[in-house]
């Protein structure tokens, strides 16, 4: 098991590396750094002087190496648009895009499971209906289904905020929306646009695992031998589809950090999205290529976990394991 | 009669579960509407939406024509800037639809080069390639043309960015869609590359180019065409995201998401038009693209028959 740690921690360390190198050429080519730092006025003497004390004279790999060192040490650089430090923008979006984003994973698994777990189990006309529904998640588009929620709850009803995240309360330099009515009711929202296509997601796959794993002969046996459903469908069956189930949640996450950029955009939600949209918009190489590489740490992160509760959930994967690293 | 039903079952399957499956029909049905919608949109189109003498700032907001204050020259209303809407619905859709069929030949022509390659090939290139194809999936696309479009607008010119938007977009949604192609056709490749009628063309000295492209590329075309209609619904969706991100297509040419985006900016004054019609548009457009894409994925696998 430690081998197999240390191999896949070995690839993350040469993915983490390739997409470093993509973010520094975005930082050193596209556009000159030099020319977005000076004014015009500048002679061109001193901005010969600014690029040798930066360094952009130096052979390109003593560049990229100063760059990663810089980003391991947390120093991300200045943007171009707002002249502030890249690392302070980034950690104060943070805490918005992250609990947004904990709350859309926690409807999609609420409800995703047991939804999938039914339409498995039971054919009917609610079940049909569910399925249905789901053809229709899949086929609108977030903003849509964020504006219509707006349109719903915001503009008809008037029961929920649909801008920005309301009232929050500051924990060191986390900002929290849990504490407040105010901001428990911004979040809902939002959350709910982001988690309906997940939800979907993790309601197919537990359906499509259900139905396969009761297919199989254990299954068949266990019934026969007179088991309760309950135990059977909750001990036996569900407990095997878990692995792929574990999967999909990595990859979920991997969509939550990038469909946020969406929901963010519809909801005004002040979080990394935004950001990353933003430098989009007026090309602020900076933010552009730190987001890159944090979202890059962040996916191989996730990888890597998963990997690891594979370890935990499946003793199959262990002994396989064990035998080939014997 | 039933006998020539037998016969079809046998001759022609993929025909026959089509004849028998009422909501494909439906979905190719309501398909087939709207790309004819699109490419007649200038014939079909009360006015162009695109010239501006037709457009009169007097005109914009114009609630549809059966409600109140409604203009009976604008059937569904107008936007804010005084664009019939169902004009401007006609060629958005058209618009969205090229994009999407652009990029995705885009996507289809890379990727099915690169695992015909890969799979006949094998070797080096291949394990570059799947590695590559490995690290972008797990990148979802719509971040990864986000990405691409973000790197076009910081090389190209300011000037140029109105004119060449079309094109990096095609390339950004391409780029972020070949990987599936690439995959599907590499496995199916690496299957038929040891079936007995490939061995015999490589005997005959035939050229390896010709055999992927004439002999392999016809037995995989099943999956590549479930693919293809899977992702065009995604091409679409994309493209609309982007647009109404607002890093999409240029504002002169609005498409659905742009539309969208113009909507959302009034639907809190009451003028709900702008918004609902695009939507459903392009709500309509997908579902049946993805219903179909299901009905092909179905009849293409032979284990649900």
């Amino acid at each position: 098991m430690f081998r197999f740690i240390l191999q896949r921690l070995l690839q993350s360390v040469f993915v983490i590396l390739a997409v470093c190198l993509i973010a520094f050429s975005l930082f050193r080519f596209v556009g000159d750094p030099v020319a977005q730092m000076v004014g015009q006025e500048t002679s061109l003497q001193d901005q010969e002087n600014l690029r040798e004390r930066l360094g952009l004279n130096d052979p390109l790999i003593t560049q990229f190496g100063r760059f990663v060192s810089n980003l391991s040490r947390g120093e991300f650089g200045f943007s171009y648009r707002t002249r502030q430090p890249v690392s302070e923008m980034i950690l104060k979006r943070m805490p918005a895009t992250l609990e947004l984003g904990f709350v859309s994973l926690l409807i999609s698994l609420i409800v995703g499971i047991p939804a999938g777990i039914y339409t498995a189990l039971k054919r009917g006309v609610l079940s049909n209906a569910i399925l249905i529904a789901t053809l229709v998640g899949i086929s609108v588009p977030t903003f849509v289904i964020g504006i219509f929620l707006i349109y719903l709850f915001g503009v008809e009803l008037g029961w929920l905020p649909t801008f920005g995240r309301g009232e929050t309360v500051q924990i060191g330099w986390w900002e929290t929306n849990f504490l407040t009515i105010n901001g428990l009711k911004s979040l809902l929202l939002p959350a709910i646009t982001l988690g309906i296509y997940q939800l979907t997601l993790t309601m197919r796959l537990v359906r499509a695992e259900m139905q396969d794993v009761l297919k199989t002969d254990y299954i068949k046996f266990a019934t026969a031998r007179g088991i309760n459903y309950r135990s059977l469908y909750l001990n036996h069956a569900f407990r095997n589809t878990l692995v792929p189930v574990i999967t999909i949640i990595g990859l979920q996450l991997g969509g939550i950090i990038a469909f946020s950029i969406v929901t963010e955009s519809v909801f005004q939600w002040p979080g990394m999205g935004l950001l990353f949209l933003d430098s989009i918009r007026y090309v602020d190489i900076p933010v552009m290529s730190v987001y890159l590489v944090l979202i890059a740490l962040m996916f191989v992160g996730i990888n890597l976990l998963v990997d690891i509760l594979y370890f935990v959930i499946d003793p199959r994967v262990r002994s396989k394991n064990a035998r080939a690293t014997q | 009669m039933i006998a020539a039903w037998r016969r079809l079952r046998v001759e022609n399957e993929f025909l026959y579960l089509f004849i028998n499956n009422r909501v494909a029909q439906l979905a190719a049905f309501v398909a087939t509407l709207c790309v004819g919608a699109a490419v007649l949109s200038p014939w079909l189109a009360p006015y162009n939406p695109y010239d501006i003498a037709n457009i009169d700032l007097m005109d914009s907001l114009v609630p549809p024509a059966w409600s109140e204050g409604g203009d009976e020259r604008f059937l569904i209303g107008t936007d804010d800037q005084g664009r019939d809407l169902l004009s401007a619905i006609l060629y958005g859709t058209r618009l969205s639809l090229f994009v999407g069929l652009l990029s995705i030949t885009f996507a289809c022509v890379l990727g099915v080069s690169v695992g015909l390659m890969a799979g006949y090939f094998g070797g080096r290139f291949d394990t570059i390639m799947m590695r590559i194809a490995d690290v972008q999936l797990s990148l979802p696309a719509i971040l990864t043309a986000l990405l691409i479009d973000g790197i076009a607008r910081g090389i190209l010119p300011r000037e140029q960015h109105d004119n060449l938007m079309i094109i990096v977009l095609t390339v950004a949604i391409g780029l972020s869609l070949w990987v599936n192609f690439a995959r599907t056709v590499r496995a199916s490749t690496f299957v038929e590359r040891n079936k007995e009628y490939v061995q015999a063309s490589e005997i005959m000295g035939m050229h390896p180019l010709r055999i992927m492209v004439v002999h392999i590329l016809p037995n995989i075309m099943g999956p590549i065409l479930v693919i293809l209609t899977v992702d065009l619904a995604v091409a679409v969706l994309l493209e609309a995201t982007l647009s109404f991100l607002g890093v999409g297509v240029p504002p002169n040419q609005p498409s659905l998401g742009t539309l969208i985006r113009i909507g959302t900016e009034y639907m809190f004054s009451g003028e709900w038009w702008i918004v609902i019609f695009p939507s459903a548009m392009l709500i309509i457009m997908i579902i049946s693209i993805n219903i179909l894409g299901d009905f092909l994925r179905d009849a293409f696998n032979p284990r649900l028959r």
